[in-house]
């Protein structure tokens, strides 16, 4: 007790509003995204007083959350947003949810009505508590000012531990007021008895795993957005290239695994490659990491892999057989599993009679997944003279190439996005950011805004359509205010193109609201309004000088508009219902 | 198969709902529910029975556990314990009656805790089953209100649930 009363006298006396301006400080927050109003005005005076923390001003709270998701997925540490209370908090929950589907770290400050009307419907009040808990890692409400730094240092400790994922916490307004003050110390770290994510995977299950590994025939590694959370990817790549075998990923694990690498199969699932998923499904051993077999991924769960085992790595014991069965769970941080991995299958091969694994099997598997490649590979300019119009693939084959595969690319919902994910090889982790789980429309652009504040000095691309880029247009007023020279590459197709899609091929084409007639905006006006660079590109003779023009205007945000062929498809497509993962539409009317 | 899951977790504000909120969001159901404070004031503990398969009930525990606010939590039914639901239910007893519902009563282990001119109103603890068997053997009519806390259980023998 009198350490502590001496602890506090020397510690210095803060606001509660002052205390969350410090503690994002001290926590080392590099930006807050944020939209400012009644219940968190103590709060920013704090943080205009203090004036370290640089804050960016979104046009809407839901694009604070996508920007601060952004920022975090290229970077790997929490984004951070501060939103008002009632609509602002609303505001910014499709954005938690976002941030919570995919397992992106985030610490969300919303405010509150003051503590003596919570429960009354005051002025913009709202159960904020409430409306995101099922979208929350976990969530706080203060109830005094003395709780907010260690419930801060709770906060990012919980968001960026274990499967990470993003907290709220709720401030009433009272409790930032200037006139109290306390004193204040930030926590160097906390320790919560109810959570404690696990640090190491079981060492029996890991030896089981191993000897089931070596003893594959054929074998295929398919690791999702986990691996990169854990910042497992060069692991992955050295136990891949030490055992030779074929690695696909996830939507959200492309970048895991270098995409220009041979081994490398290429995303796997509904709009997977041909010989990824057939790889999958002739598979006798599946490793699967930092995935959670999701059901754009198996297809039809009762027809998933009929003659694999599968082995499962995943810090969330609550993912492993959730949809699909594991035969050798194994919970535990990726990084930390694929090390001890790697070693005792070293260990394994070592101490083995022959030399594991079969090399004569590998061969074999490696010959057949190479003649599924050479049959039905990445649809290669099939249909590139046939049509007069840009075909979409060469409009990302077009972005590769002009930024040598090396952009951070980020991309809305749709057509556009599976694209992206199919011809941009990705050969870097954090490069590709996608609403993967959620699929949120609208993410593209204040996403893409969050990773370019972090890497000011790289190319950041926004590849989207005119569906989802509306759906958080504004926000290119923000990037003018805060310099983010990002690319907006909109594939232009006049359609909500997945929509149309699925109208094609399942409503004998009644495009039910899925158009927008002649209502479309003149882009090309609306960025030039917003103090931005538009350009057209209609003839495929002039689409990679367009591309390099965009890209060489490094300072400015340039909308590019590509008008493609409307009627295209995005295939691989998995057949369903009741196809299994190697049942694919291949192109209009070829369907194996 | 019915099972009776024990939750030891953090006495805090909101820490009951996102239990109770876990089980709609994912579909689960609760059968009944039981909660309340610990010889530690930080600590509550709660009690649910569900029904579900093994596959199911693996999944509600793992969902369980990963609320940042649950420390621990048992499922019951894995091994021998002790579970008690406790009912209050009052009854029509008059005349004729008054004499049967009695001796019901103590067949059944009751006591009848408030007597009216026209009602008795009867405590019964014990196990679900029990508590089932004895609100079937009064006449339906006669059934007033029912009250039931819902199952509190606890293992037997020196297993205990800490944090």
């Amino acid at each position: 007790m009198n350490a502590e009363v001496e602890l506090e006298a020397g510690a210095e006396m803060l606001s509660g509003g002052e205390m969350i301006a410090r503690a994002l400080e001290d926590e080392g927050v590099e930006f807050i995204f944020g939209y400012p109003g009644g219940a968190v005005l103590h709060i920013y005076d704090a943080l205009f007083k203090a004036g370290r923390v640089p804050h960016v001003l979104v046009r809407h709270e839901q694009a604070a959350t996508h920007a601060a998701d952004g920022y975090a997925r290229a970077t790997g540490r929490p984004g951070v947003v501060l939103v008002t209370s009632g609509p602002g908090a609303t505001n910014a929950v499709t954005g938690i949810a976002t941030a919570y589907m995919d397992s992106i770290p985030m610490v969300v400050l919303s405010g509150q009505v003051q503590s003596h009307l919570i429960g009354e419907d005051a002025f913009q009040e709202t159960d904020m508590m409430g409306i995101s808990r099922p979208i929350v890692k976990h969530s706080f409400q203060a109830r005094h000012a003395t709780q907010l730094p260690e419930m801060i240092k709770k906060a990012f400790h919980i968001a960026s531990s274990g499967r990470p994922g993003p907290v709220v916490i709720d401030i009433p307004k009272d409790i930032t007021r200037p006139d109290e003050t306390f004193p204040y110390r930030y926590p160097e770290s906390v320790k919560l008895r109810s959570y404690s994510p696990a640090v190491r995977g079981h060492s029996g299950q890991i030896r089981k795993a191993a000897k089931l590994l070596l003893a594959a025939r054929r074998p295929v590694i398919y690791s999702g957005g986990g691996v990169i959370l854990g910042e497992g990817c060069d692991l992955l790549r050295e136990l891949a290239k030490h055992l030779g075998y074929p690695v696909t990923n996830t939507l959200m694990g492309l970048g895991a695994y270098p995409g220009s690498d041979e081994q490398f199969l290429g995303m796997l699932g509904m709009h997977g490659l041909y010989e990824a998923n057939m790889a999958m499904h002739n598979a006798d051993v599946i490793l699967a990491v930092g995935a959670r077999f999701d059901d754009r991924v198996t297809n039809t769960v009762s027809k998933f892999c009929p003659g694999a085992k599968i082995i499962h790595i995943d810090v969330d014991p609550a993912s492993i057989s959730k949809t699909v069965a594991a035969d050798i769970p194994i919970v535990g941080p990726v990084k930390a599993v694929l090390k001890d991995l790697l070693a005792a299958i070293r260990t394994l091969q070592e101490s083995a009679e022959e030399s594991l694994p079969d090399a004569d099997a590998l061969a074999r598997w490696w010959k057949q997944i190479n003649e599924w490649r050479d049959a039905h590979g990445l649809w290669t300019a099939r249909r590139y003279g046939e049509s007069e119009l840009i075909m979409p693939q060469e409009v990302i084959e077009s972005l590769y190439r002009v930024t040598k595969g090396d952009a951070f690319v980020t991309s809305d919902v749709g057509q556009h996005q599976m694209f992206a994910a199919q011809y941009y090889r990705f050969n870097k982790p954090r490069r590709w950011i996608n609403s993967g789980g959620l699929g949120t429309m609208g993410f593209g652009l204040p996403a893409a805004m969050g990773v370019q504040l972090a890497f000011p000095d790289e190319m950041v691309a926004c590849v989207t359509g005119e569906g989802s880029i509306q759906m958080n247009i504004q926000e290119l007023s923000t990037c003018l205010q805060y310099n983010t020279p990002v690319k907006i590459v909109n594939l232009r197709n006049n359609y909500l193109g997945m929509v149309k899609q699925w109208q094609d091929m399942q409503y004998e084409g009644r495009y039910a609201m899925s158009t927008y007639e002649d209502s479309l905006p003149d882009f090309m006006k609306l960025v030039e309004a917003y103090g931005h660079v538009g350009i057209e590109v209609r003839k495929r003779e002039e689409l990679d000088e367009r591309m390099a023009e965009a890209f060489a205007m490094k300072d400015r945000l340039v909308f590019l508009d590509v008008f493609i062929d409307p009627m295209e498809h995005v295939y691989p497509m998995h057949v369903a219902p009741n196809g299994s993962m190697k049942d694919m539409w291949l192109s209009k009317n070829q369907r194996v | 198969m019915r099972r009776i899951i024990s939750i030891l977790m953090e006495n805090e504000p909101g820490a009951l709902s996102r239990v109770v909120g876990l089980f709609s969001q994912r579909g689960y159901n609760i059968d009944s529910l039981n909660v309340a404070a610990t010889e530690d004031a930080t600590l509550s503990r709660l009690t649910l029975t569900t029904f579900g398969d093994d596959k199911h009930i693996e999944q509600i525990t793992k969902h369980l556990n990963r609320l940042v606010d649950v420390i621990k939590l048992v499922d019951l039914t894995e091994g021998a314990h002790i579970e008690r639901d406790l009912m209050l239910i009052k009854v029509r007893a008059e005349a004729q009656h008054r004499e049967e519902i009695k001796r019901t009563t103590d067949i059944f282990r009751g006591q009848i805790v408030d007597v009216g001119p026209r009602v008795y109103t009867i405590q019964l603890a014990g196990t679900t089953d029990k508590l089932d068997s004895f609100v079937a053997a009064i006449p339906e009519a006669d059934i007033l209100e029912v009250v039931r806390s819902g199952v509190a259980g606890i293992a037997r023998g020196e297993k205990v649930l800490r944090p």
